[in-house]
């Protein structure tokens, strides 16, 4: 018994639809990007196991503080005295902000408790302390 | 003189390289798209002035001194060993409050450690005192 041998019929993927493809995936990363707004200061981050996520890119202040007692707000260096007074305004206009705190590994606590201090006097209580997991090398 | 009315020309714009101008705008999205690096421990600090009286049987105190060595209830311990300790005392009383206690040249990588130690014990009280009372 013979087979009929089908057609061999000349099949390709239709390509007329792939443009409209790749701009459905420009959107997407064009509204999910959020371009790194700041430099930051020279830190080192402490590591640590059990990190969380920050929900919100876009409600984040980033503290950073060096070792030598440098802290810079959003890439502005503030003086930590006028620290709760910065925050302050910032709570202002975006009540829903976390504090992102990236400190050095080497600073002191002393430091540390000035920011808590001040961060509690602009009612910013949502703090975060920036680290690394264990695997991670940057 | 008339002039010749002007053929109506349908000129269309190449669109053939679209595809090619949006591929090129993608791999730019693609390749400045960060992850987000933002993590780390979270906490939430009480309210200026806002302080509560607790029950000392509530309170287990955690001392870092300046050398990262710990001092968990009066005994000196490792870090590491931090956790499943703490996982004991939740155990025994799901209200008890960490209090961790800094001095003022106390290395934030130790207090880091520690804090992430009381974070992987899944504790949820966890007081920050001043450095300032050493």
């Amino acid at each position: 018994m013979k087979l009929n041998r089908k057609n061999k019929s000349k099949s390709e993927i239709s390509t007329s639809s792939l443009p409209d493809i790749i701009f459905m995936l420009l959107i997407f990363f064009m509204v999910t990007t959020v371009m790194r707004e700041f430099e930051g200061l020279d830190v080192v981050l402490p590591r640590a196991e059990k990190i969380e996520k920050l929900e919100s890119k876009r409600h984040t202040v980033h503290i950073w503080m060096t070792k030598e007692g440098l802290v810079s707000v959003n890439d502005k260096i503030v003086n930590i005295s006028n620290l709760g007074d910065v925050m302050y305004t910032k709570l202002i206009n975006d009540p829903r902000i976390t504090v992102s705190l990236k400190s050095d590994d080497e600073s002191r606590m002393e430091l540390l408790t000035e920011i808590h201090t001040q961060l509690r006097k602009a009612q910013a209580l949502k703090l975060n302390y920036s680290s690394l997991t264990k695997a991670e090398d940057l | 003189m008339l002039k010749k009315p002007r053929r109506a020309e349908q000129q269309e714009i190449n669109s053939s390289s679209m595809s090619d101008i949006a591929f090129l705008l993608l791999v730019f999205f693609l390749v400045t798209t960060t992850i987000s690096l933002d993590k780390g421990i979270s906490l939430i600090l009480p309210a200026d002035g806002n302080e509560l009286e607790v029950n000392r049987k509530n309170i287990i105190s955690i001392v870092i001194n300046d050398k990262g060595k710990v001092l968990m209830d009066d005994q000196i311990i490792k870090v590491k060993s931090i956790k499943s300790k703490a996982e004991k005392k939740i155990a025994g009383n799901p209200n008890i409050i960490f209090s961790v206690t800094t001095n003022k040249n106390t290395k934030y990588r130790d207090y880091i450690l520690v804090l992430d130690q009381l974070k992987q014990a899944n504790a949820t009280k966890i007081s920050i005192a001043n450095p300032s009372s050493f």
